[in-house]
Order: structure tokens, then sequence, then C-alpha cells
């Protein structure tokens, strides 16, 4: 079974030399974290900034320069700082590669749910519902159940949805697992010491399973 | 050129009346037009709908006029982080519409380039589609968003000029251009107000004919809403 920083660094393999990359808040930020050496990544803030660089120094914090989870940041070599609009033109022309980001379920047919929970204070959905419905190719990084201990894998979703349609892959604590065009969740690796059988257990929604499932290497 | 320099913040806001509907720029708190929304809570003016990506903090940014009662709506992408706007919220005092940061921005720009409409994909499917227009080109989906049509954008540039030509600064530009774009009349305050000629032509953001008042604004907090550093 992997952490949370076991599911950013497998996720990190995903990411192809020369993608423009945009990450959610959580996991996905991690992700950063193990971009594998040699490969090279630009990271897309949607509050305008492509070329996203580490947290500054302490005492080099500049206000007007964060990123779209209000945390201080620093830009890098060749990075470019453009408004909100053109933010979102290049995500929905699919100028960005990819996209990383949680959810609270996503169905077998790709659907997500991530920004609201009925009786609960809803915050918003930011740019979740832009990134999804435009993206050419998200990953979801989520556990595998939710704090219940009920699959967050499902048929449907239950919770309001940010986006139909539209999760391709999706990593957890104990699975990769892309989604067919047809639905269903084809399982293709799991976690070191996780079973067949287990992810059986905790995945709700149509698991197709074909031949060995070999194990993560993380 | 057309001189578009007023005094001070008060000056500037002096015709905002009640009911009104506001753009304000900025990304949580960087970025926003802190003079003008201290100059909004002590003229006192009220029943606002307030279009903006975010709704401050408590005490701070659009939050101080939620302490004041002078929003009756927020139309925003993301409202955490905000204890009084929660409790007008499940109070009921509070109006809110949260949409897309995309599309909100996009109604932005759309205002901007005089276009009625966009069609966005953004919400398909979801909530955000209930009672909207829906158009399928090239075998997608979109849902048509209106242009958004507001009385005063309020924007905060880094320098201006008295011309009304601003250049922004870093991420602080965010919603701030497309805002000021989208005004009846857009007030813009800046951090350096200069005289014309002394901004270099090709790094002008935003051309002064979308701007209406510009002022040299004072004491900026610049407060930080997530401090995150790396050790040495």
């Amino acid at each position: 079974m992997l952490d949370k920083n076991g599911i950013a660094k497998r996720i990190a393999k995903e990411i192809k030399d020369g993608y423009y990359v945009n990450l959610g808040i959580g996991i996905p930020t991690l992700v950063a974290n193990y971009i594998p050496e040699g490969i090279n990544v630009v990271l897309q803030s949607e509050n305008g900034l492509l070329g996203m660089g580490p947290f500054p120094f302490e005492g080099e914090e500049d206000p007007d320069l964060i990123n779209a989870g209000k945390q201080t940041i620093t830009t890098l070599p060749g990075s470019a700082i453009f408004d909100s609009a053109m933010s979102f033109g290049m995500i929905r022309s699919q100028k960005v590669d990819l996209t990383i980001l949680g959810a609270m379920e996503v169905s077998e047919n790709g659907d997500i749910a991530n920004w609201k929970i009925p009786g609960k204070m809803v915050k918003g959905m930011g740019g979740a519902m832009d990134l999804v419905a435009s993206a050419k190719n998200i990953i979801v990084a989520m556990q595998h159940v939710n704090k219940a201990g009920e699959s967050k894998l499902l048929p449907e979703c239950t919770l309001p949805l940010t986006g139909i349609k539209c999760i391709k892959k999706v990593v957890t604590e104990l699975a990769v697992l892309d989604i067919l065009p047809e639905g269903g969740f084809r399982l293709l690796e799991r976690a070191p010491g996780v079973s067949v059988d287990y992810i059986k257990s905790v995945t709700a929604g149509k698991l197709i399973i074909e031949g060995e499932i070999p194990e993560m290497d993380v | 050129m057309i001189n578009k320099v007023v005094s001070n913040a008060d000056e500037a806001i002096k015709d905002i009346e009640n009911g009104m509907t506001l753009m304000l720029g900025g990304f949580g708190l960087c970025g926003i037009p802190e003079n003008s929304i201290n100059a909004l809570v002590k003229k006192g003016v009220n029943n606002l709908t307030c279009i903006s990506n975010n709704a401050g903090v408590d005490d701070f940014g659009i939050g101080l006029m939620l302490q004041k009662r002078q929003v009756k709506k927020m139309i925003s992408s993301y409202v955490g982080e905000n204890a009084e706007f929660e409790r007008q919220l499940l109070s009921g005092e509070l109006e809110v519409e949260l949409i897309p940061q995309g599309t909100l921005a996009t109604r932005c720009m759309a205002a901007g380039y005089g276009m009625p409409a966009i069609f966005t994909p953004a919400g398909v499917g979801t909530e955000v589609a209930e009672g909207k227009e829906i158009r399928n080109f090239n075998g997608k989906d979109y849902l048509m968003e209106m242009a958004f049509d507001a009385d005063f954008a309020i924007v905060k540039a880094w320098k201006g000029d008295t011309s009304g030509n601003l250049i922004f600064r870093s991420t602080a530009r965010n919603f701030n251009p497309v805002m000021a774009m989208a005004g009846k009349i857009t007030i813009a305050e800046v951090e350096e107000l200069v005289e014309p000629g002394q901004l270099d032509p090709d790094q002008i953001h935003t051309p002064g004919i979308y701007v209406h008042r510009i002022f040299q604004g004072e004491n900026y907090e610049k407060r930080i809403e997530q401090r995150t550093v790396r050790t040495r």
C-alpha cells in the first residue's frame, strides 16, 4: 500500500518530456517533487503562470507571486505570466498536456465528483470544471476508499458531478487503473503487497482484470 | 492625452450606489483593489452584487464588505477561508452563485470584447448547466454563458499613467485585465502613477481606453494568504 508520496511518485512516471502539466491541490501538488531527472516539464498554475518554481526561501516571499492554491511560490527561467482568461484559454484549447487532480468519487464511465457534498458548506469548483471538461488527459490521484471505508470507484457517482466522461486514469494507494471508453476500471498495476482480491473488494464499479496484474514499480 | 486621474479612492467610487453590480479584480488576496474596498466600506453602500473570483478572508478584502453586510450576492468560483461568509450563506442573508473559474474569466473577457455570450464545455452534465442552452459543435457539447454586465469594474495594477494605461505585476495580474475591459465604468488603483510617456507602449497590458478613473493607492498591505517557504 502506498502513502500520499507514493501515489505522487507513481503518477510522476506518467509525465513525459516536454509536457505542460496542471497540478491540483493535495496529492497532485506532491507530484512536482518526483518528476524524473532529465524530464523537462512546465507546470501551469491557473491563476496565470507557466513555469511554476519551488517555494521561495524564507524572507523572499512575494505577495504578488502565488499559485492557484494561494501559496507563495517562485518563477523559473523561462516562466510566463498571463491573465485568467488566457490561462483558461490554454486549458480549453488543450495546450496543457496533462491534468492531475484529486476526487471524491470517480465512476466507471469516467465521470468525476470533487467539488460539493450536499449538506456541507460548498466552497466552489474553482477551475476544476474547466479543467476536466477540456483536458485531453486527466489522471485522478485519490484514496481508494473514503473515510467511512466506502469505495470511491463507483458504477455511478452519487455526489454532484464536476464533469462527465473525462477521467482516463486513476492512481490510488492500492492500484493503477485506466477507464475504458466502453466503461469499466481496468486494473493495470497493484501497489506493493496488495492483492487483486483486496482491490476487488474495495472497488464498487465494474473492475476488469486481464491476466497477471504486475506490482507497481515505485 | 486624456486625463483620467481622480484624487483618491473616495472620489473614484463616489457614484457607486446601493444595488449596483461590481467586478473586483484579484485572486485570493493577490492583486485586490485594497484602497477601493476600504473606501466602499467607509461609504457604507449596500445591496451590492460582487463578481470576484473569491470573497476575501474575514478581516481583509471583500471580507470587510461582508462584515458590514454590504453584499447581497457574490458571483465567484471559490469562496472558502471565510467564516463570516459561511455564516451569512447558511443563514440565507447572502446569495451566492458559484461558477467555474474559466467561465468567470471568459464572461468578463466577452464583455470586454463586445461579445454577448461564449460557449464553454465547463459544467456540461453538471448542475452548472441547469437552465442553460447547450449547443453541439464538432460532436462536443458546450454551454452558452452570457457576458457579464457590471456597472463598475474595480482593478488593481502595479503601474499606470494618467491616461489610464496599466501594467500589472506577476500573478497579481490574474482577473484584473479582463475585468478592466468589462466594466461600464472602470476604476484602476495603482501602486505607482506616472506621466504619459513613462510607460513603454509595448509593455502596456491594459490600454487606457478601458480605464475611466485612475488613482495612486496608499498603504498597500498585500497580505499573504498561504505563506509557504523552503529552507536554505
